[in-house]
């Protein structure tokens, strides 16, 4: 691993507009933020407030009009290009036509890794995520949260540094949440991947997150950058603790003062 | 009239089998499932027969089943040089060289927004000329061989094709495109392993309606200027001729060719889009 606590990414004034039919949207003000390596940064606050956007300008799906913002000191294109992250979005996306392991082994194909390696990487994510003797299943044969988890094995088959989730589990029942939540702790546990993750679930953000970045709509800004205290190692109760409940009150504190200047 | 009476009683009959054969569980097998068609299939035949024979309508108007059957079995050599000249040289090249062209156009347009403003209206423009005045043209241009039908049957499968290829092609989902870019997917490599596997749906859509196209272009397109042979030139000589039972004879082998080419679309179908939810079962 890499020296932990090395900056990441790296937003710097940035602003986003959107040219609508109705005019100009104001998607992103004046955001400023540093993420290091092996952070897990949860972004929280109501839809409209930008957190999507910026997760996607980070991804370069997203150009920004003003500022910068570097993903390990590069552009966001040119990172992309460099295969620096993977993307996880709210829905599995998975190709119909292709099975689970052949999902898996796409963007391997794309990047040009060899069949020997296609192969096993794909074994070993599905293991990593505990799909293992799915592989040969189709997407439409399995349940939402398996295809979910089969996405993020996708995410993680070529082992870029950083992952990017957007609201992954935001259409699953809670009690398959609360699962894959404990699964991916474990995860970038022993992946010591810089996470990204978009959220609008105070609990799931306290839970997963070392730092919770709160942000308001109308224009899109960060109003609390929140450095949790909690243990790396999190059992699923630690969300009846004292130090869990207080991080909670101060996001919920800070999404209300957002709204209050409306 | 003892044949109408005749008929009538079969017909009844195979209806109430069918009905009895619906219900049941050997409708549920696949052989069961292929015998209930099958059955009204026999019965539309022993109806038309007996009708034709009890109330002695004239060949003219309309031959027994058994007299076009026997028509194919004693001309069957004239026949199959018909349709070798009609379906094989005229319509299947036609077919494959339409379909493929309008993939390259539908590529092209995809690429290129002026081409999308520009081709399209012109294609909707060629498809909206009646074939009875550009297979004319065409035999003019391409002479009287199968060369002129295959072109005919070109014009008439482009279009179709092409609308459906450029729709196909906008299938795919943003988010699984989107996914593409963060892979630092090409061009070349959206369009094959997302773009075209998505677009499938579409395109044998396109081919199904182009199939049976193919086949009236290629005939009618002989009506105007043939070689002595080909199923479009037979059916214009034997009307002529008051030879009915020919016309008819050619009808079949024509409605036999175009299932045939629809059921083997059909089959590829099954299999390239098994992932669709229309084709799950």
């Amino acid at each position: 691993m890499v020296s932990q606590g090395r900056p990441v990414i790296e937003a710097k004034g940035v602003n986003l507009v959107f040219q609508t039919a109705d005019g100009p949207v104001q998607a992103l003000k004046d955001v400023n933020l540093t993420i290091s390596q092996g952070d897990f940064v949860s972004f929280i606050g109501p839809s409209g407030c930008g957190k999507t956007t910026f997760l996607r300008a980070i991804a370069a799906l997203e150009h920004p009009t003003g500022g910068t913002l570097t993903v390990n000191g590069m552009s966001p294109d040119e990172a992309r290009r460099k295969r620096a992250y993977g993307y996880v979005f709210q829905a599995a996306g998975l190709y119909p036509w292709r099975t689970i392991a052949g999902n898996i082994r796409l963007p391997l194909e794309i990047m040009g890794f060899s069949r020997a390696e296609q192969d096993e990487r794909t074994d070993r994510v599905l293991e990593l995520v505990e799909l293992k003797g799915f592989g040969k299943k189709f997407p439409w044969q399995l349940s939402g949260g398996m295809q979910q988890r089969a996405s993020i094995a996708r995410a993680l088959a070529f082992d870029a540094d950083i992952l990017l989730m957007d609201e992954p589990f935001g259409a699953l029942d809670e009690i398959v949440r609360d699962r894959l939540n404990e699964e991916l702790l474990k995860l970038w546990a022993r992946t010591g991947k810089t996470i990204g993750f978009v959220t609008h679930s105070i609990p799931e953000a306290v839970y997963l997150s070392t730092k919770i970045v709160v942000m308001s709509p109308r224009p899109g800004r960060i109003t609390d950058v929140i450095d949790s205290p909690l243990p790396k190692q999190r059992p699923l109760d630690i969300r009846d603790s004292r130090e869990f409940i207080e991080i909670a009150h101060r996001v919920r504190e800070g999404l209300r003062a957002g709204h209050h200047d409306e | 009239m003892s044949a109408l009476w005749l008929a009538v009683v079969f017909w009844l009959a195979a209806w109430a089998l069918n009905v009895w054969l619906a219900g049941s569980r050997v409708s549920k097998s696949g052989p069961g499932r292929a015998l209930v068609p099958l059955i009204f299939g026999v019965t539309v035949l022993v109806l038309w027969e007996g009708i034709v024979r009890g109330l002695g309508v004239e060949g003219v108007i309309l031959p027994a089943p058994s007299v076009i059957a026997a028509k194919i079995a004693v001309e069957m050599p004239t026949l199959w040089q018909d349709f070798v000249q009609t379906i094989l040289k005229g319509a299947i090249p036609g077919f494959l060289i339409g379909a493929g062209a309008a993939f390259l156009t539908a590529v092209a347009i995809d690429r290129s927004p002026f081409l999308q403003r520009g081709l399209l209206p012109v294609g909707n423009f060629v498809a909206a000329l009646p074939i009875v005045g550009l297979a004319p043209i065409l035999v003019m241009w391409f002479g009287f061989d199968w060369q002129s039908k295959a072109a005919v049957v070109v014009v008439m499968v482009f279009f179709p094709m092409l609308v459906n290829i450029v729709a196909g092609l906008q299938a795919s989902e943003r988010m699984q495109r989107d996914l593409m870019a963060t892979w630092g997917a090409s061009y070349l490599q959206t369009l094959v392993k997302l773009r075209l596997p998505a677009a499938m749906p579409f395109i044998f859509n396109g081919l199904k309606i182009a199939s049976t196209l193919a086949l009236i272009g290629a005939i009618v397109a002989e009506f105007f200027g043939s070689p002595v042979y080909g199923m479009g030139f037979r059916i214009s000589t034997e009307v002529g001729r008051l030879g009915l039972d020919m016309v008819w004879a050619t009808i079949a082998v024509a409605a036999l060719a175009g299932s045939a080419f629809y059921g083997l679309i059909t089959l590829i179908e099954r299999g390239v889009t098994f992932w669709h939810p229309s084709q799950r079962h």
